[in-house]
């Protein structure tokens, strides 16, 4: 589904990523762990495009995908929830929904995908005339998810999604992502501070340090890693 | 009193002018952040446009004017998106300063090409659309202040519909917010950010053209003043906030032409610049805008 080759990215003259090389496979759920400043927001933005790949190969579905603009990329049906959210808070819930599915012409497909938005997130239809400003952390989150699976992605990224949520909407939003990915077949690349969280859901995860994939390997065995606990997991 | 009145009347007339103006400031400002300073300039390109369109349409009748009007609003719609292409968008990357400079070298570049191709000297504005006056209750009302009045009613009217009700506008209002949130919806921000010029720019040009049908005299610094003044007028309304520029437009006019009626006339330019100094020391974010940080 995506592979990333010997990836390099960065801001200025700063080097984030130093040549990462991972993979995600069709229907699996990945996590990217590491700590803060390890590159893993870099490695989502370089995917969908919203910071240049200086060298490396990004391929999704076979298609290099490196340095094409965000909005081609979104066409190809690769999602970028982004760190923060970053949903239209000057648009209605409505409005910010329809922007998700900018792409898509056929209005019976963007009806029923709108069905099975509110379906996943009933909260949204609830306030889908509301300002998007005015909604709790959680529902900003919902809706920045719901918006990425309006324009029905293939291949969907998340960005931190229990930054700043109470914990109890954390619970019910993986609730969801679990859902999406079973139900839609949607493979699912999780960055995720809450590492513990996000490698209970995960089949993969690889871990990330300063700009270097150091490990990957099934998220059961990470879990269980002692260094991995140690670093990541608050454990012993 | 009838003075009074008729002064209104005359001030809502160039103040519907300044709000058309004002809006293109305050819609590029949305989108990219910083003040197009070239933009009095589409306005003065506006009324050479509807000069030549309509010098050929005959002048005199509705459907003339009104389409020396359209034409000059799709000629300078091409001109914004092609300042933007040429000139703006180079510089994306760029600090906001050198995209600010650079607005101010497009803009001279504007008056000097204007100066090269229509000439220095200035000219008489054909009569393009019908007008004749008539007298209530000692009140003179020209047809050119109902028209100027009743075609800018009808262009905010379009524009709202544009900017609330179709997918271009709501994707226009998400580019202003976040740029790379509507990128990552899939929004051409590029093409967005060119309608927007378009939008902005066809409206000045409606301006330039109703402009030059109430005072009828055209030449290549004609778009500096009611530039200047609308840039005020977007910034006493809130810089981004379109409400807000109509009405800052609306005020400014008043203000200002009551100023001219009373015996401080030679201050008028001087009130204005003043209301601008105040609004930025104690109300900086403008009548209608909300004060808060600047994102980086």
């Amino acid at each position: 589904m995506l592979e990333v080759v010997q990836l390099t990215a960065g801001y200025g003259g700063i080097e984030a990523l130093h040549g990462i090389s991972f993979d995600v496979r069709p229907g699996e759920i990945v996590t990217l762990i590491g700590a803060n400043g390890a590159g893993k927001s870099t490695t989502l933005r370089a995917i969908s495009g919203l910071i240049r790949a200086r060298s490396g190969e990004i391929r999704f579905k076979g298609r290099s995908i490196a340095n094409l603009p965000p909005h081609e990329i979104v066409g190809l049906g690769l999602a970028h929830v982004p760190e923060g959210r970053m949903v239209f808070s000057n648009l209605t819930v409505m409005e910010n929904l329809r922007m998700g599915a900018y792409l898509q012409r056929d209005k019976a497909a963007i009806a029923s995908t709108l069905g099975q938005v509110f379906d996943i997130f009933p909260r949204l239809r609830e306030r889908e005339r509301q300002s998007a400003g005015t909604l709790s952390g959680g529902e900003q989150q919902m809706l920045a998810i719901g918006r990425a699976l309006m324009g029905r992605p293939r291949f969907l990224m998340l960005d931190e999604p229990s930054l700043g949520i109470a914990p109890l909407l954390v619970k019910s939003i993986f609730e969801q992502i679990v859902r999406i990915n079973r139900d839609q077949g949607l493979a699912i690349l999780l960055v995720e501070q809450n590492a513990n969280l996000a490698l209970r859901v995960s089949q993969r995860g690889h871990v990330l340090e300063t700009g270097r994939i150091t490990l990957s390997a099934p998220a059961g065995s990470l879990l269980a890693d002692p260094a991995v606990r140690k670093a990541y997991l608050g454990g012993h | 009193m009838a003075e009074l009145v008729q002064q209104l009347i005359n001030g809502v007339s160039v103040g519907a002018m300044y709000a058309l103006i004002a809006i293109g400031y305050t819609l590029v400002y949305g989108v990219l952040r910083f003040i197009n300073f070239a933009h009095s300039d589409v306005f003065m390109a506006g009324a050479y446009a509807g000069l030549h369109v309509g010098q050929r349409m005959g002048g005199g009748s509705w459907a003339g004017g009104l389409v020396a009007m359209l034409a000059a609003m799709a000629a300078c719609a091409g001109l914004g998106i092609v300042i933007e292409r040429l000139a703006y968008k180079p510089l994306r990357e760029r600090s906001k300063l050198t995209v600010l400079i650079t607005a101010i070298g497009v803009s001279m570049l504007l008056q000097n090409l204007g100066q090269l191709v229509f000439g220095a000297t200035p000219v008489a504005f054909p009569e393009t659309l019908p007008a004749t006056t008539f007298t209530a209750g000692g009140v003179v009302v020209s047809s050119k202040d109902m028209v100027v009045v009743g075609f800018t009613v009808a262009l905010l009217g379009a524009l709202e519909f544009v900017v609330l009700r179709t997918k271009v506008g709501t994707a226009m209002r998400a580019v202003a917010h976040n740029h790379q949130a509507a990128a990552l919806m899939g929004i051409p921000t590029n093409r967005i950010i060119s309608v927007t010029f378009g939008l902005g720019s066809a409206l000045a040009a409606a301006a330039g053209f109703l402009w030059a049908y109430k005072f009828p005299r055209v030449d290549p610094y004609l778009g500096v003043m009611p530039g200047l003044t609308a840039f005020v007028a977007a910034v006493l309304g809130g810089i981004g906030n379109i409400t807000g520029a109509a009405l800052g437009g609306l005020l400014l006019g008043v203000i200002e032409t009551l100023v001219k009626g009373s015996r401080w006339s030679t201050w008028t330019e001087a009130v204005t610049f003043v209301l601008l100094i105040l609004v930025l020391l104690f109300r900086p974010a403008g009548l209608l805008g909300r004060a808060q940080a600047e994102k980086v």
